[in-house]
């Protein structure tokens, strides 16, 4: 507090430039300008543009990519496809994701349980893996050319119920989101059990002495302290699910099949960017869509920062 | 009233057990399924998935193609250097960064914050061509350093997003009493903080590991070249090209995962000490 | 420290760069073919560098599914190989047309090639010709010649046969009866409706006219097609709706199905991983009597950068490409990818000898979506992939699927404007 305040006044008096502060934030901004930035910012540019397609020539068009986007049914109608499918990717990452996580993170968090490594280890592990590993196996798993699913399903009882779940229409999608969560569970697992972890004992030992123990104790102080940790996550995960299409890609391919029910924002962009087949990329068009899915982005994280964030309060431990 | 309370105790953890070994045979099951059938033999794969290899099934054909047609050690090797020095350009920078616009009040200061923040929400991949066109400028195409880099720029917003969090709650006596005793403040920085957000930077690297590790793209993009291709990139040539050479794409697979469970073995016991030990108080 | 630390980046950068420059004297093929890497390395590099001991040369693929992508960034920034490996008509003419491919019109070799064959790597003018033709492939059935004399049945020459032989395999219940899946969707759509289709939309005529747009899509020579593939569903496997393209060609090569509709491109593959013997026979006419007209299609050739720091060595390569020692040595090294030059040439591989003389009873035709109707939004051949695999899925009507397509095409294409 009092050399916040010394600080400020130092500042008033026009202390000579700190030079610290720019060695500090100097190689982590050139960097990320050089090369993050600046060809993004050359990337948002040509979404003004359009390529005349019988002379070549690039020029200015204002906003006619934006709309063309929203206006021309069919530009809007997939792109409102890929971002309900968007949400409902999120949607389930959040109902399976979250309340998983923290269940896994509880119990390994319980003082005695021999193997607790043995389980941190496997559940992160998936985590580990590539697109190609990850698409590549699930896709086998669930071919009916293999029958591992089926042949598992069988020998659980509920043979009858299985689908080719990745080319119906109806499950493609579900079953998609819950690849992706098996394969980053690991994420919220630790984050959370290092949460759990690091809850001050003082604060279980008064809850303690209340006689609030067990479960209600999990649910009344625990859970709401690592409140902001799953805040973090959840926005993580947001930004993510917004940005995916590498595992829609290898397991459903360019077209994010069967008829578009699998279409993501990223596979959208994608497509438009860098063309398919006899589909010539376009990558004005791919920028107009990679500015609105940012401003999406952008919305969503604003929307947490003042609205969620605010009102998860802050233990400082 | 004691027995009874321990033998609640012990339905519990018995309860605990069976929930985390659900969890675990499900996520180690498709890797293990991976691993168990590329030692098989083609039939084998297809009549009998589930069993174990046994010595008539056994077949290490798959393993002898793969290793014929790439230098698997030599792309490994890419992978680990690659990985390894874009985590700890990001780790140092991320936490510099971090460190000024949590500890210094400056005019632009939220500015800077929001700036650094953007990256976290627009893939970098959209950016290629400019990476790329700056890269054959400064002739790094086909080198490391051109992945590290934007593996570099790709992982700093996240880590300083998260690190300036974590510097927030370092407490400020601290830091106040180290000015005190004439500590200039690079060595606030490094002796004081540094060591007390080590939880926050293992966060980081976990986060930024996996991505680098597996990306497919600026491998493909800015060093396909034999003597820098990465792993991942290596066991994708194969799924492309056995597509239906089973034995090999298996052995690809199991060649690509195998060295990251060695990896992680090695360091999960730094990772979980760092992320739960001497948490900040 | 500062000093100390960006002093050390920058040496380590200089380093980095140092060590690991880049060789350029290497021309560099970019190709989407990783099958057939081994095949360039081991036969036909070697017999062009014998011809040509001072070009060295190196075959880089990449996996198909990313080559466009890939090759667009790498052309961009200025370092894709010498010679690029061209996708037939609007594939490259877009390339063509931002300048990364040089006008090769004037080159002795292209007179090696009929205008057929150009016409896929021409302007729509025809004024400029900017790839080397390489090869064509041909669309037909492949089927188990083993599972057939099981069953008791003769590869069928009418679609009234084909269902005949589709219900007795079924039947007999040993085998699946044809090898297919709607997962990749792009199956359903070149290994289904451009397979089957020219028969009843009559080959060039029919595609000719749709061009024009004299044609519809909802003409019945286009509709008949879909209502063909609606019929297969029962035909393939269980869960053929996951069944993804790998999928279906070990199903195949592994003795469960007795049918496998595709084409000419997967004879190497399937000799390679088949232990019993294979047939082909082609797409089935629409009735007894009718006009065949068989899938033809112009797939492959290759192009010069024209950023290529090395064109005259590339150049060596192209008028290489056509020579006779190249049609053959390519042919009979890939078998069911077939020469589009002029030259006579023996084929070693009975199967594909088998396809290729499909040509004498037939008329060739590209496919329907490749040329100039696919330039716009919705883009046609995707559309045609997705339909296609709705209307094997049951999930969409022939009629439905064709007003689609219509649709979407006169959207944009001036001809089809009503």
């Amino acid at each position: 507090m009092e050399l916040e305040q010394d600080l400020m006044v130092s500042e008033r008096k026009k202390k000579p430039l700190r030079w610290h502060v720019l060695v500090f934030l100097a190689p982590a901004v050139i960097i990320y300008t050089m090369i993050m930035i600046l060809p993004l910012a050359e990337t948002l540019r040509f979404s003004f543009f359009q390529r005349d397609t019988t002379t070549q020539v690039i020029s200015f068009v204002g906003l006619e990519n934006y709309i063309k986007l929203f206006f021309d049914p069919y530009w809007v109608k997939p792109f409102l496809n890929s971002l309900w499918n968007n949400c409902y990717f999120f949607l389930i990452h959040m109902l399976v994701q979250n309340p998983i996580g923290v269940l896994i993170a509880a119990l390994l968090s319980m003082v005695h349980l021999p193997g607790k490594k043995f389980y941190r280890t496997a559940i992160f592990m998936p985590t580990l893996l590539s697109f190609v590993v990850v698409g590549f196996v699930w896709k086998l798993m669930l071919s009916p050319l293999w029958g591992v699913s089926k042949g598992l399903m069988k020998s659980v009882g509920v043979g009858s119920w299985y689908l080719p779940f990745l080319g119906k229409e109806e499950t493609a999608l579900t079953t998609l989101s819950l690849i992706s969560v098996w394969q980053f569970i690991g994420i919220p697992m630790m984050l959370i059990y290092a949460a759990l972890l690091s809850i001050p004992d003082e604060v279980i030992e008064a809850a303690e002495c209340d006689g609030v123990t067990g479960i209600s104790q999990f649910f009344k102080i625990k859970l709401v302290l690592i409140l902001p940790t799953i805040g973090i996550i959840s926005i993580l995960t947001f930004v993510g699910n917004f940005n995916a299409f590498d595992l829609i890609y290898t397991t459903q391919g360019p077209l994010a099949g069967p008829n578009f029910s699998t279409d993501l924002l990223g596979t959208i962009l994608y497509r438009t960017f860098y063309g398919q087949q006899l589909q010539p990329g376009d990558p004005n068009m791919g920028a107009a869509i990679a500015t609105v899915m940012f401003f999406i982005i952008l919305m969503g994280v604003a929307v947490y920062l003042f609205f969620i964030q605010r009102k998860l309060t802050r233990y400082e431990m | 009233m004691a027995i009874s309370r321990a033998r609640r105790n012990r339905m519990a953890e018995l309860g605990a057990h069976v929930i985390l070994l659900t969890f675990a045979v499900i996520a180690l099951f498709p890797v293990l399924l991976i691993l168990i059938n590329s030692l098989k033999t083609k039939k084998a794969i297809f009549r009998k998935p589930l069993e174990l290899p046994t010595s008539e099934t056994l077949d290490l054909v798959g393993y002898s193609t793969v290793l014929q047609q790439g230098n698997f050690p030599l792309y490994f090797w890419n992978s680990l250097f690659v990985t390894g020095a874009s985590l700890c350009l990001i780790l140092l920078f991320g936490a510099m960064a971090a460190f000024a616009l949590s500890e210094y009040k400056f005019r632009g200061n939220r500015l800077m914050g929001l700036y650094m923040a953007l990256g976290i929400m627009i893939p970098i991949r959209l950016g290629t061509v400019g990476i790329l066109r700056l890269m054959v400028a400064t002739d790094l195409v086909n080198t490391h350093w051109a992945l590290i880099l934007v593996y570099t720029a790709q992982g700093l917003p996240l880590a300083i997003f998260i690190l300036s969090e974590f510097m927030s709650i370092v407490s400020s006596d601290l830091k106040s009493a180290g000015r005190i005793d004439g500590l200039s403040e690079y060595s606030i920085f490094l002796r004081l903080v540094l060591p007390l957000i080590r939880p926050a930077m293992a966060t980081v690297a976990v986060f930024s590991m996996i991505p680098i590790w597996n990306d497919l793209w600026f491998p493909l993009v800015l060093a396909p070249a034999e003597h820098t291709k990465t792993l991942t990139l290596g066991a994708q040539v194969f799924v492309g090209q056995y597509s239906n050479n089973w034995n090999a794409i298996l052995a690809a697979m199991a060649l690509a995962v195998i060295p990251v469970l060695i990896l992680y073995t090695l360091f999960s016991r730094q990772l979980i000490r760092g992320l739960t030990s001497g948490a900040v108080k | 420290m500062k000093h100390y630390l960006s002093s050390g980046i920058a040496a380590s950068l200089l380093l980095g760069s140092a060590s690991f420059a880049f060789a350029a004297s290497e021309l560099t093929i970019e190709s989407w073919r990783n099958d057939d890497l081994s095949i360039w390395q081991e036969t036909i590099l070697p017999a062009f560098m014998k011809a040509h001991p001072e070009v060295k040369i190196r075959f880089s693929p990449t996996a198909p599914t990313q080559y466009n992508a890939a090759l667009n960034a790498k052309l961009e920034g200025g370092t894709a190989g010498d010679l690029i490996t061209c996708r037939p008509f609007d594939g490259s003419l877009d390339l063509y047309s931002k300048g990364y491919l040089k006008n090769l019109q004037g080159m002795a070799t292209l007179d090696n090639f009929p205008d057929s064959a150009k016409g896929a790597w021409s302007t729509d003018d025809g004024s400029a010709t900017f790839c080397v033709p390489m090869a064509a492939v041909i669309h037909g059935f492949i089927y188990n010649k083993d599972a057939f004399a099981e069953v008791g049945v003769e590869p069928p020459k009418t679609q009234a046969e084909f269902i005949a032989v589709l219900d007795k395999i079924k039947e007999d219940g040993n085998y699946i009866p044809m090898a297919m899946g709607t997962l990749d969707q792009w199956e359903s759509a070149a290994m289904g409706y451009q397979n089957i289709g020219p028969m009843y939309w009559k080959g060039e005529e029919g595609r000719k006219a749709v061009v024009a747009g004299t044609g519809k899509l909802t003409d019945d020579g286009w509709v008949k097609p879909f209502e063909v593939l609606a019929s297969w569903g029962p035909y393939l496997g269980d869960g053929y709706e996951a069944q993804s393209y790998p999928d279906s060609q070990t199903l195949f090569t592994l003795g469960r199905a007795a049918i496998y509709p595709s084409g000419s491109w997967e004879i190497a593959g399937f000799n390679r991983d088949s232990d019993f013997e294979l047939g082909a026979f082609r797409p089935p006419l629409p009735a007894e009597g009718d006009s065949c007209y068989i899938s033809d299609h112009t797939d492959i050739g290759i192009g010069l950068n024209a950023a290529s720091s090395n064109s005259e060595a590339a150049m060596k390569f192209l008028e290489w490409m056509g020579t006779k020692e190249f049609a053959e040595l390519y042919s009979n090294a890939v078998p069911g990818f077939f020469s589009l030059s002029k030259h006579e040439i023996s084929l070693t591989d009975p199967l594909a000898d088998e396809f290729i003389s499909w040509r004498k009873d037939c008329q060739s035709t590209n496919r329907s979506a490749a040329q100039i109707v696919s330039r716009g939004t919705p883009n046609l051949w995707n559309e045609m992939w997705v339909v296609s695999a709705n209307v094997i899925n049951g999930k969409q009507t022939p009629a439905d699927a064709a007003n689609q397509l219509q649709k979407g095409l006169s959207a944009w294409y001036e001809p089809q404007m009503d």
